[in-house]
């Protein structure tokens, strides 16, 4: 018996030191090399300059919080901290509850966690073919182009100009002579490929002026060696133009070209009027929106982000959705609870350590952000689209190479994200015990 | 007992090195060496390139491992030799940058065979360009023409409109709005690759200021808010401040990058009529469109300014050396050679300023025109600037020179602010 006792006392944790550290020794030799040395020569490093020879103290910091490109990967920084967590802790919980109560839960979940086994380089480059700007390779503008065109179809004659004659204004193109009936107006117009007049488009030729009418040509001034302002032989006129008469500023008719470009407005009153070509005529294409232009790139990465990783998020919460106590649910119901106060009053208390995990989890993952803002941003546009953890990699190893500002950013990152591992480390021993 | 075996493989290796050294006719001594270069071309360029490299292969027996870096090589060079691996060659696009690795001492001198081979075959203004403290350290390889501007004719021919190369920056200016008024946009610029915007500049700099000021504008010796900057600029502005002119407006310029803006131009149909940057552009048109290079895709060179004379900004890649053993020594020499350089401009996408070069060995008059000029225009060489200043100005995605120029066609109205920019960035980068 007593040697029974004395065995198991020699087994407690403590008694042999010795033992203990020979066996952590692996682990020690590890974590030594891999975190303790870089984190311990990063800090050190960062008060030394370019060089990494004379010791130049916190100027670096200094050099690091006075550079706008790092102010700017700073207030980037911000912005998907606030956003991109919340979006994909909310989207994760509501994904979740909803598959729970599906036939093909497992299957939607599959599809929704895949893009976590795509590596954030490929994401990056899918998510930038997505938002290119030109709706021949972009998917989302050339959908966008797709709905409005339906809607407002596109413009006749866009891009196309008058030559001469004629001012550019609000509402469009106003002739500057005043037009009394009798005359014939010439409007010569240009910034408009002949090749793409519509095949009903005949010769243009000047009309014979008519009496109490105003007449006039539209035709396109382009043609090879011709003279500007005059209608060559193979010029032709613009068919289907909106031509609008004015007097003292209202409209007083509107008639369209026809296919040789002339147009007429009968029976007028003696006096003076001008002309207008309506802009609606030339507006250039609806072509999208620029995403990857300064204003929205960082809105598009974020969401390309939460795209990337609301599977994971997803899966945390079905998993702890399922350890849910079923009866707590079920009581909650034969009360008379509707689905969504047991949504909030039961589920979502039930979950909150679980939700607080997860998204101080993407917390620390969004802080380290670099490489979809490092594929998906166009050179033109990567200062405003910079983050931390890119500045870093550029200052340190971009031709510039200065690793002591680079440490320097290593450490202040490292400050950024130890707040929340430390929070997690609490939480996780708080729950163990 | 097992010592004799490993001494029998030795000698039996060693015997069949020699057969082959002996069946190939050549002299195999480098046989089992192996050299590490590392340059930016990657591609149909490292294609061709490896080609250049198997040449070597054939005729000395060293092993070439070749990497491309891309963009990224000064970053990958840095890291291995911090790390204590350098390459043994590297092709190096930035003078600035090897004037770097030379002053830090990891990079040599070459030797004294190199150095003849660059005096016999070049002209001194490249041994000037390779030198840094007096003493020969690089060896142009493959230099590039950057003054030409490459246009569509079947792109004219839909404007209804004569090709006429314009010789002057005026008529260019009103060729373009011809252009445009036959609808067509006149040029496609690719402003989300900032080095073409520096391109730009330059030369409009080169020829509006002159190359003395060039140079000075180089070296920081006037600053980026000085005058000539401002007159430059605005000539440049006369182009992109129209938005008619610029295929996609300032905002789709920004976001079109280098390959894209020439297959604007050279796709069927056209989005543009031509298309500014240099000689390389003709291997982009060849590999990316169907265009045919010398049929209806052309260039002419980039026009004057107040009557300037003609002048070139050039580009290069300059082999520099890590190490100085037997192969990489050899591999220098073969590079400064006009041998190695023919391989590649069989090929085509290749110019060289090495004499040497025969005219047949270009694969067509456009090329051997292009290179032609170079080799011509004597002191109205320079080489491109923003290769020239220390890089965290002129070479860094999203900053300096990108940066400001990139933010200059924006706006083309931002001039001042625009030579303050510049000049701020050069102030922090040219800092000792």
């Amino acid at each position: 018996m007593t040697h029974v006792l004395r065995a198991r006392r020699a087994a407690e944790p403590g008694r042999s030191p010795g033992k203990a550290v020979l066996f952590l020794l692996p682990a020690l030799l590890i974590l030594g090399a891999l975190v303790v040395y870089p984190l311990v020569y990063s800090l050190l490093r960062s008060f030394f300059d370019a060089s990494g020879d004379k010791f130049v103290g916190v100027h670096n910091y200094v050099e690091t919080f006075t550079d706008p490109r790092t102010l700017i990967a700073f207030r980037n920084n911000v912005i998907w901290v606030v956003v991109a967590p919340a979006a994909v802790t909310c989207l994760g919980l509501i994904f979740a509850v909803l598959t729970e109560r599906i036939r093909w839960a497992t299957a939607f979940r599959l599809i929704l966690f895949m893009p976590m086994a795509i590596s954030l380089f490929a994401s990056g480059i899918i998510f930038r073919l997505v938002y290119e700007e030109d709706p021949a390779r972009g998917v989302v503008n050339a959908a966008m182009v797709g709905v409005h065109d339906v809607f407002s179809p596109p413009s006749p004659y866009p891009g196309a100009r008058p030559r001469s004659g004629l001012t550019a204004g609000d509402l469009g193109y106003t002739s500057t002579a005043t037009v009394s009936p009798g005359d014939v107006v010439s409007l010569p117009l240009v910034g408009y490929s002949p090749q793409r007049l519509p095949n009903t488009a005949r010769s243009a030729s000047k009309s014979e002026s008519g009496h109490r009418e105003v007449r006039g040509v539209a035709w396109l001034d382009v043609s090879a060696s011709g003279r500007s302002g005059e209608i060559d032989p193979t010029e032709r006129g613009m068919p289907g133009l909106t031509v609008e008469i004015l007097r003292d500023g209202a409209v007083l008719s509107t008639t369209t070209t026809g296919d040789d470009g002339r147009f007429v407005f009968p029976d007028l009153a003696p006096g003076q009027y001008s002309l207008r070509l309506p802009s609606s005529a030339f507006a250039l294409p609806f072509r999208g929106l620029t995403w990857l232009g300064p204003t929205l790139v960082t809105p598009v990465i974020i969401s390309s982000w939460i795209w990337i990783m609301t599977g994971f998020a997803i899966t945390f919460i079905a998993a702890g959705l399922s350890a849910i106590p079923r009866d707590a649910l079920e009581a909650a119901r034969v009360d008379g609870a509707t689905e969504w106060q047991v949504f909030r009053r039961v589920t979502v208390p039930l979950l909150a350590p679980l939700l607080l995990t997860v998204f101080v989890t993407l917390v620390i993952n969004v802080l380290k952000i670099f490489e979809l803002v490092f594929v998906i941003a166009p050179g033109s546009v990567q200062e405003e689209a910079n983050v931390l953890a890119l500045q870093m990699w550029q200052v340190s190893f971009g031709a510039g190479g200065d690793q002591g500002v680079g440490s320097a950013l290593a450490i202040i990152l490292f400050l950024l994200v130890a707040p929340a591992m430390l929070y997690n480390i609490r939480r996780f021993r708080r729950e163990r015990s | 007992m097992r010592l004799s075996i490993i001494a029998g493989l030795c000698a039996v290796a060693l015997a069949a090195t020699a057969c082959g050294a002996g069946e190939a006719g050549s002299d195999r001594a480098l046989a089992g060496q192996t050299v590490d270069v590392i340059g930016t071309w990657s591609g149909e360029e490292q294609v061709h390139f490896e080609k250049v490299l198997d040449a070597f292969s054939k005729k000395t027996g060293a092993q070439v491992r070749y990497t491309g870096a891309g963009d990224e090589l000064p970053t990958v060079v840095q890291t291995r030799v911090s790390g204590g691996t350098p390459p043994s060659i590297a092709l190096v696009a930035q003078p600035g940058f090897a004037a770097q690795l030379a002053k830090s001492g990891a990079i040599k001198p070459v030797g004294a065979e190199v150095e003849d081979a660059v005096t016999a075959n070049y002209a001194p203004i490249w041994k000037q360009l390779g030198s840094f403290d007096n003493r020969l350290y690089g060896v142009y390889f493959k230099v590039a023409n950057k003054s030409t501007v490459w246009y569509n004719q079947k792109a004219f021919e839909a404007a209804s409109l004569p090709v006429e190369k314009p010789a002057t920056w005026d008529k260019f200016l009103a060729t373009s709005r011809a252009l445009a008024d036959a609808g067509t946009p006149a040029v496609s610029i690719a402003g989300a690759d900032g080095w073409t915007l520096t391109d730009w500049f330059e030369n409009v700099y080169l020829r509006t200021a002159g190359p003395d000021n060039y140079d000075k504008l180089t070296r920081h010796e006037i600053p980026w808010t000085d005058e000539t900057v401002r007159v430059a600029l605005r000539e440049l502005a006369k182009l992109f401040g129209d938005a008619k002119l610029v295929q996609g407006g300032s905002s789709g310029a920004l976001q079109t990058e280098f390959a894209k803006s020439v297959t604007n131009v050279f796709d069927d149909p056209s989005q543009a009529a031509m298309v500014y940057e240099g000689d390389f552009v003709a291997g982009v048109i060849s590999s990316s469109t169907k265009t045919v290079v010398g049929q209806d895709a052309g260039f002419f060179p980039f026009p004057s300014l107040n009557g300037s004379a003609p002048s070139v900004v050039t580009g290069g890649d300059m082999a520099v050396q890590f190490k100085d053993d037997a192969a990489t020594t050899k591999l220098m020499q073969f590079l400064a050679s006009p041998e190695s350089g023919s391989v590649w401009a069989a090929d085509g996408g290749y110019l060289s300023a090495n004499k040497g070069i025969e005219p047949k060995a270009y694969p067509n008059e456009v090329t051997h025109e292009l290179a032609q000029q170079i080799l011509d225009a004597g002191d109205n060489v320079r080489f491109d600037m923003s290769d020239l200043t220390p890089a965290a100005f002129g070479g860094t995605k999203g900053a300096g020179m990108w940066k400001a120029l990139q933010d200059f066609l924006g706006d083309p109205t931002k001039i001042d602010e625009t030579m303050q920019g510049l000049e701020s960035a050069a102030g922090k980068a040219y800092k000792p």
